[in-house]
């Protein structure tokens, strides 16, 4: 018997009227697998907050999320600018997001901040020119 | 009672089993079997939209008659303040609290007064509960009931206070049976209106243990009789002054009067049920977190968008607006006596009636039967099978309330492999050797 799935989800760059589109859809299977609303909370701001990072800054890309008993993996890759310097990213309120960005009410610094305050373990990796895989695990 | 009660009901001999419910029901609660519309009833919140969309009028609102006032001695009326909001070139309320004294009952008592009393307690609440920011208005029936069933973690930023109707009911009953000397179950307490989500909240009520309201009338259904009422009292010279409310517990009959009432800026107010749920899935996620308090209406235009109502929303907010235009602010202020009526009692409890599976390994499992299902499915969502969508669908299938083959595209395949599979039997009825 299978214990586990896989979702995968293309995000398009450019497009705000679709990030969290697959944010959402993940959130509303959690709920009818009966996951504790609290999980879900961690997981849809967690997500969302990643989501809307590769569509600001990464043109798009693809987010797989494993959903199994135990935990809740999330993998998100892009193939974007990367990032030059994470320990900074990862300062609350540190924003590099242009002015029309911020006027759209995203780009607060609180991106980077919040997906690891929601998630157990959260790792990057990235590479300048070639792109950023954020991988974050939420235990059940 | 059914904690799953609803007031939306179908007339089965004017059902035609047409697809316009099932695509507008915002929970997906209803599907085509055997040619007519199911509702499930743990999926429903009541919010009418059925009743609205359906070409046929084949939906309909269960609630009771006028004849209800002849089981007890002293009859209250409670009028919606989106009643106000019905009539043309009305001067004064007066006309309409009278007129329904004229229609049967025994008194009035005007339910934008307790909502008054509303504001008053959620403007001090919410000044008092920075931690339950922005906390999220309970006045809609259907919204708490899809907060319910749909978004558990924002349960604890309802507002956890009295609608103004069953505020409104337990002032009433309390005025009444001073006033009469009656025991409380010959006192009826009579509510006019604008939708069926009252219904069901006044038999099945979250926040409270038990509702005030005996009875609840439609304002459509009461209308004519109302208005020829209305007609005979006008000008009566004695016209008795029943009024207790002003300019804030009118405006709870249209979107953003309940958070105009809490005077501040900070609110937001949003009204049609897809509108609501986009706002409550921001909210969930986080989206904004800066705002005091959200109001949410799940009918276009609030209350006076309801599915009993007569006159289309916008014109009755024209008309309600210009009824209160020289009003006091308010009239109505809390005193702690109202107040100990005003707080909600009881916890409202999730209930996870979306869930697929009994524990996490069924329910994976059943996700992954969804998906494969969906790829297999057309994806034209063209509701024939009585489904809203193809997704629908696979979840029916998976549920085991469905069968593949009700989707009539992959049904049409299905009878194509038979027929070719029937061609190549020879007479004899065996298969034909290919060679």
């Amino acid at each position: 018997m299978i214990n586990y799935i896989t979702l995968t989800y293309q995000v398009s760059g450019d497009d705000f009227t679709r990030a969290g589109e697959a944010s959402s859809d993940v959130k509303s299977k959690l709920k009818q697998m009966g996951v504790s609303p609290e999980m879900v909370r961690k997981v849809a701001i967690s997500m969302y907050e990643g989501e809307i990072n590769m569509v600001i800054h990464a043109h798009g890309g693809i987010i797989k999320v494993t959903i199994s008993p135990h935990e809740i993996l999330m993998v998100l890759e892009d193939q974007g600018p990367g990032i030059p310097d994470v320990e900074k990213a990862m300062q609350a309120g540190y924003s590099t997001a242009p002015e029309n960005i911020r006027s759209l009410g995203f780009g607060a610094g609180m991106g980077l901040p919040n997906m690891k305050k929601y998630t157990d373990e959260m790792d990057i990796k990235t590479k300048i020119g070639v792109g950023t895989t954020v991988t974050m695990k939420v235990k059940l | 009672m059914d904690k799953f009660f609803n007031a939306v009901r179908l007339d089965e001999s004017l059902c035609k089993g047409c697809i316009n419910c099932i695509k507008r029901c915002p929970t997906e609660a209803i599907r085509v079997r055997n040619g007519k519309a199911v509702i499930t009833k743990k999926f429903c919140i009541d919010c009418g939209e059925c009743i609205r969309i359906c070409p046929h009028h084949a939906k309909l609102a269960y609630h009771d008659q006028i004849e209800i006032l002849e089981q007890y001695e002293y009859t209250v009326a409670l009028p919606a303040p989106s009643l106000y909001g019905q009539f043309n070139n009305l001067e004064d309320v007066n006309i309409i609290l009278n007129g329904l004294k004229c229609l049967g009952f025994d008194d009035v008592y005007e339910v934008s007064g307790a909502a008054e009393l509303v504001s008053d307690m959620s403007r001090k609440y919410v000044a008092e509960h920075m931690e339950q920011w922005p906390i999220i208005s309970s006045a809609c029936p259907s919204v708490v009931r899809l907060i319910r069933v749909r978004f558990p973690n924002l349960i604890d930023y309802l507002l956890p206070i009295k609608a103004p109707i069953d505020l409104a009911a337990s002032l009433a009953r309390e005025k009444a049976m001073k006033l009469t000397g009656l025991p409380s179950e010959k006192i009826g307490i009579i509510f006019i209106s604008p939708c069926p989500a009252k219904v069901s909240a006044v038999k099945t009520p979250l926040g409270i243990d038990k509702s005030e309201v005996d009875g609840v009338l439609s304002i459509k259904d009461i209308y004519p009789r109302l208005v020829s009422c209305m007609n005979a009292v006008e000008n009566r010279e004695d016209l008795e002054d029943l009024t207790i409310s002003g300019k804030i517990g009118i405006s709870w009959g249209g979107t953003g009067g309940e958070a105009d009432g809490l005077l501040t800026d900070s609110y937001l107010a949003a009204d049609g049920i897809e509108n609501v749920i986009r706002v409550l899935e921001d909210l969930e996620d986080q989206k904004f977190t800066k705002l005091q308090f959200i109001e949410l209406n799940a009918c276009h235009g609030g209350c006076v968008g309801g599915v009993l109502t007569v006159e289309n929303p916008f014109v009755a907010k024209v008309k309600l607006k210009r009824l209160r235009k020289y009003m006091p602010v308010a009239r109505k202020h809390i005193t702690s006596a109202e107040a100990f009526h005003g707080f909600w009692t009881e916890q409202v409890e999730y209930e996870p009636v979306f869930k697929l599976g009994e524990d996490m390994i069924e329910s994976i499992a059943m996700i992954a039967k969804v998906e494969e299902l969906c790829q297999k499915f057309p994806g034209l969502d063209c509701g024939s099978c009585g489904a809203p969508t193809c997704k629908a669908l696979a979840e029916d299938v998976v549920r085991g309330v469905a069968n593949e083959n009700d989707c009539i595209h992959l049904f049409r395949q299905y009878i194509h492999k038979i027929s070719d599979e029937i061609s190549m039997l020879d007479k004899t009825g065996r298969i034909q050797n290919p060679e």
